[in-house]
């Protein structure tokens, strides 16, 4: 962890240096178009401070984002409309039911493919197939379908959620669940042992590894698809809806904040699983 | 000791279907094994003697031929948990110690608590682990292991120990003292056992009987009643007894053409 520290540091400071230059580059003509208007000649540093303060630029710079993000999130009442946190906690507990609604259908879909070969050869196609349809436009469908029949909401954004984080833990699962090898099983036939006694005395735990890789991916897919599903939705609420009323009305500031804390909320629940992984592995012996 | 037959096998074939065509794993094997017999099946790989083994396990099936187990089919004798059967590895689940793997297979068959706990302290003690019940597998040597994997065999004190290679994969030092200990075991316990090796020695020092093989296909060339007594030091290896009885194995694997 600590011999990671300087390498980290290192390509953060050169993201945050190309992000300035590149803050200058797009934002300069707006700013030289600004100055023409008054008859002005810019120097170099007024030009870059101009680039850098703009209220509507094409690129904010970091500062501005961060400076954003700290007014949203620490200074506005939680139950402000503009309050970040507010808008972070639509967005995750769509997330987290989406997430928790894929790993049920995952777990249970994983368990009926290894177990029934007629269930592996007739569903695991439409599963995969399942993923190669963009998001994008089913989440308006299915959003439109539920609300015909009354769900709206938190949902709706849900119900996207699970469609896409199921298919890692469906995925993960049959791998983990077959992981055991002929021995293992052979070994378990000498004993008389009943198929439910082979997955819980020796499936699901060898499986637990693969579990936790695909919990971080289905987490991870878990919130973009509860963000896809407050776009077409006309949400007022969310960090999706908050990226998209920024688009509308050209505040990037706003994009790049929600964007970051999109990010930063992804980051933690990640880290979460990670932590709870380590402790799993510890009590269970797993080495990595 | 009773003459009662265990284990009885009458023109047993049995043919595998692989995509390079069918492999004769088993060809026309007829074998009598004794209550209390150790007997060794000893020959070059692919001469089915794990087939063999497997077949009276009930891992695999025959494709003609009769085989019992106790007298009933070996199905039956697996269900009725006639035997125990200790694999070339260990086995054992990383995420249990070794008292709680030793447990597993009296947890599946459904054996009380109290009796579970009583069980596993004298198999750990048959097998001197016993200051390795809360350890866990990592922390035990190869050794160790492999004869912890044998005390959980043992467990539910079925009558047959079915072993194949058990100690294929240790060193000789190690080998010659659970080969030592094996011996005390059987003694102690009055287990027949059938035991897979491809060490001639090895199987001199342990067997009261020897059933020597050859593939292609697989069949049994010669079986051999060792005279060995039944107290064995590992001194008897430089005997000339024990060295007529290796030759005897060494001309019947040749015989079979095994060296080829």
């Amino acid at each position: 962890m600590n011999n990671a520290f300087l390498p980290v540091l290192t390509i953060s400071t050169f993201i945050v240096l190309i992000w300035y230059s590149f803050s200058i580059v797009l934002n300069s003509s707006w700013a030289l178009d600004k100055a023409e208007r008054n008859d002005q000649k810019l120097s170099f540093s007024e030009l870059v401070h101009d680039t850098w303060s703009q209220k509507k630029p094409k690129l904010p710079t970091p500062h501005q984002v961060g400076y954003e993000m700290w007014k949203t999130i620490f200074d506005k009442k939680v139950t402000s409309k503009r309050s970040l946190v507010y808008h972070g906690w639509i967005t995750l507990s769509a997330t987290l039911a989406g997430f928790m609604l894929g790993t049920l259908l995952g777990i249970l879909l994983a368990l009926a493919i290894v177990h029934d070969k007629a269930t592996n050869l007739s569903v695991m196609p439409w599963i995969i197939t399942s993923q190669t349809i963009p998001i994008l436009a089913l989440a308006p469908m299915i959003i439109v379908v539920l609300s015909s029949i009354g769900f709206t909401g938190l949902l709706p954004k849900a119900v996207i959620s699970m469609y896409l984080s199921f298919f890692p833990i469906v995925v993960g699962m049959v791998k983990g669940l077959r992981s055991p090898d002929l021995l293992e099983i052979d070994q378990m036939k000498t004993w008389s042992a009943s198929q439910f006694q082979i997955l819980i005395k020796l499936r699901l735990p060898k499986s637990i590894p693969f579990l936790f890789t695909s919990l971080k991916l289905g987490m991870a897919a878990s919130l973009v698809g509860a963000i896809v599903g407050e776009l077409p939705s006309g949400a007022i609420a969310g960090l999706g809806a908050r990226m998209l009323s920024g688009s509308y009305y050209g505040q990037t500031i706003q994009i790049w904040s929600a964007l970051f804390t999109a990010a930063i909320l992804a980051a933690s629940l990640v880290g979460l699983i990670s932590i709870i992984q380590a402790f799993v592995f510890k009590r269970m012996m797993i080495v990595r | 000791m009773t003459d009662e037959t265990v284990i009885s096998a009458q023109s047993l074939d049995l043919t595998f279907q692989t995509n390079d065509g069918p492999v004769h794993a088993l060809k026309d094997v007829n074998l009598n094994i004794t209550k209390g017999d150790f007997i060794s099946f000893i020959g070059p790989s692919g001469c089915g003697k794990t087939t063999l083994l497997r077949v009276m396990a009930d891992l695999d099936q025959p494709t003609d031929g009769t085989i019992t187990i106790n007298g009933v089919s070996p199905k039956a004798a697996r269900e009725s948990r006639a035997y125990g059967y200790v694999f070339q590895s260990a086995g054992l689940y990383p995420w249990r110690t070794i008292g709680k793997n030793i447990r597993l297979p009296l947890e599946i068959m459904g054996i009380s608590k109290s009796e579970q706990k009583e069980r596993v302290e004298k198999v750990l003690k048959l097998v001197e682990l016993e200051d390795f019940e809360k350890k866990f597998p990592w922390q035990l040597s190869g050794g160790m292991q492999q004869r912890a994997s044998i005390a959980r065999a043992l467990a539910f004190d079925a009558d047959i120990l079915l072993m194949d290679e058990p100690f294929g994969a240790l060193d000789e030092i190690v080998r010659d003292y659970l080969n030592e200990q094996l011996l005390k075991l059987w003694h102690s316990t009055k287990k027949t056992i059938c035991f897979v090796t491809h060490s001639i020695p090895e199987a001199v020092y342990l067997s009261t009987k020897i059933v020597v093989m050859s593939p292609r296909p697989g069949r049994i060339i010669d079986i051999i009643e060792s005279d060995l007594p039944d107290k064995r030091p590992l001194e008897i290896r430089d005997t000339k007894e024990f060295i007529d009885i290796a030759q005897r194995v060494r001309e019947g694997l040749r015989a079979g053409h095994s060296y080829e």
